[in-house]
């Protein structure tokens, strides 16, 4: 029972790069990695709910702006000190050039 | 090696304590708070504390260090070292013996020249009980003097505001955030605090400060009396030494360790706050660094060459402070350099980068909305790690992507 909602075109986040998406109340973090995926999570860090999308992405990690916590924006596992729970992660997919997320 | 002893129940002590375990110690780890709580997070005393926070923001919960098997000993301080014996004196009496001890004592307030300590109106800022005491007097319609423009009575001041509480800033110097911070963004910082109402005098001696049953009073060399509710004062921190000291090591502006965050002791190590050390990047300049990811990183480094590692100190300078709706980030050491480049990023935001005379770029410092230079920033931080000397136009237009500059 997905809800798919488009979030942009896909041209519109650069490579290695992530932007922010609020959607019905709710605020998501969108990304694109150095191998042209997309993947998708929660918008805001869990360790003092700062919007990640501010952040810098290498490679496969988002580190968020504040307190340089660093997740895995594919899987949303928190890397260490000081995050400790983990993000949540959302399907995502391309069509016609647009960017969709399930939520 | 079995039995690890940490003193100092603060950030970085605390960090050292896990990192033992990550990195697989099973030996005893003991952690010695002379405060009453488990350690915590001091960046939000300033801030969210004041405001809505009775408890403070834990670094970890009690059964983390339970599961890790970190024994905790809070309201203990630690008397004296015996070097000889590799014991630290407890202040219940008891000693506790240890095979590699970590200082992660911090720093205290300073005080001004002749006062004694921060008693009736007249406070520091420095512990969570120290937040909740000047919480407890802050209100609505009240007043407050602080003394200092510095990081924290600038924070303090604008969390006053968002009270509703009248509040007058004093500096000594002839601007504030004059050690560190550009001029145009101190600039910046002040321009935002006198439009949110408060009060900034620069330049002004302080020739008394009276508590009183109903008021305390500050009085200025020029002449000017202004009574608060409270004071309080915010004129920097001093490094904890005396232990050291009292055992024989090297103090210089802090416990002088070298790279390796090693004392003058090969098996007494220190971190964080009360610790001064080389920084090889900046030539083996020697530093005190006042900053919440330094004592998080020291502490994580202590931890290894704890354990017998060489890993020396390699990390960026790097911190930041919150001012109502704006952030202001600073990373690397600026003394040095010779050119300034501006790069506007919009909303009013912008960085400065420092390069010295050969084009190596030393340090960067950005002020903005809410994030609005945190990426920048720490692109920065990495282009200073690497040594890189960036293109100054490039640096200049928001249009290049520093990451960019990084790959080059």
């Amino acid at each position: 029972m997905s809800n798919w909602v488009e979030v942009c075109a896909a041209d519109d986040i650069d490579e290695e790069d992530v932007i922010r998406f609020d959607h019905d109340g709710r605020t998501f973090a969108v990304y694109r990695s150095p191998e042209d995926q997309y993947f998708a999570t929660d918008g805001l860090c869990t360790h003092e709910k700062i919007h990640l999308a501010d952040g810098l992405v290498m490679d496969d990690i988002i580190e968020c702006p504040k307190h340089n916590g660093r997740f895995s924006y594919k899987t949303g596992e928190a890397k260490g000190a000081p995050v400790c729970v983990n993000l949540k992660t959302y399907p995502v997919k391309v069509d016609g050039g647009s960017v969709f997320i399930s939520i | 090696m079995s039995d690890i002893v940490i003193i100092g129940g603060g950030e970085c002590g605390a960090r050292a304590a896990f990192a033992l375990r990550e990195r697989g110690f099973d030996g005893s780890v003991t952690l010695v708070c002379a405060e009453s709580h488990l350690p915590y997070e001091r960046p939000p005393l300033s801030k969210a504390t004041l405001i809505d926070a009775l408890e403070p923001k834990l670094v970890a919960d009690a059964g983390r260090y339970l599961s890790d098997g970190i024994t905790v000993l809070t309201g203990c301080s630690v008397l004296a070292i015996d070097r000889a014996e590799k014991s630290v004196m407890l202040s219940g009496g008891q000693p506790l013996r240890y095979d590699r001890l970590l200082l992660a004592v911090g720093a205290r307030s300073r005080l001004l020249p002749d006062m004694a300590e921060a008693a009736g109106r007249i406070h520091t800022l420095r512990s969570h009980d120290d937040a909740l005491a000047i919480r407890a007097a802050l209100h609505a319609g009240g007043s407050l003097v602080i003394v200092g423009g510095g990081f924290i009575g600038l924070e303090l001041a604008a969390t006053a505001r968002m009270m509703g509480v009248d509040t007058i800033l004093i500096e000594g110097l002839s601007r504030i955030l004059s050690r560190g911070v550009p001029e145009e963004i101190a600039e910046a910082v002040a321009a935002r605090h006198r439009a949110e109402g408060v009060e900034i005098l620069c330049g002004q001696a302080i020739s008394a400060i009276e508590d009183g049953a109903e008021k305390a009073t500050v009085r200025l060399a020029g002449g000017r009396t202004i009574a608060a509710d409270l004071v309080v004062v915010g004129i920097g921190a001093v490094p904890n030494t005396a232990l050291a000291e009292a055992a024989g090591l090297a103090v210089e502006n802090g416990i002088a360790v070298d790279r390796y965050l090693r004392t003058s002791d090969p098996d007494i190590f220190a971190a964080g706050d009360c610790c001064s050390f080389p920084l090889d990047l900046y030539g083996g300049r020697r530093v005190r660094l006042e900053a919440w990811r330094n004592a998080q990183e020291q502490g994580t480094l202590a931890a290894a060459n704890l354990m017998g590692a060489a890993e020396p100190v390699s990390n960026v300078p790097w911190f930041w402070s919150d001012h109502y709706d704006m952030t202001l980030q600073i990373t690397g050491l600026a003394d040095g350099a010779t050119t300034t480049v501006r790069r506007p990023l919009g909303d009013g935001a912008f960085i400065l980068f420092h390069l010295d005379g050969e084009g190596r770029l030393l340090a960067a410092s950005g002020i903005g909305k809410g994030n609005a230079v945190a990426r920048d920033i720490r692109l920065a931080e990495m282009l200073i790690s690497a040594a890189a000397r960036p293109d100054p136009h490039a640096l200049a237009s928001p249009a290049t992507k520093l990451k960019s500059l990084l790959a080059a």
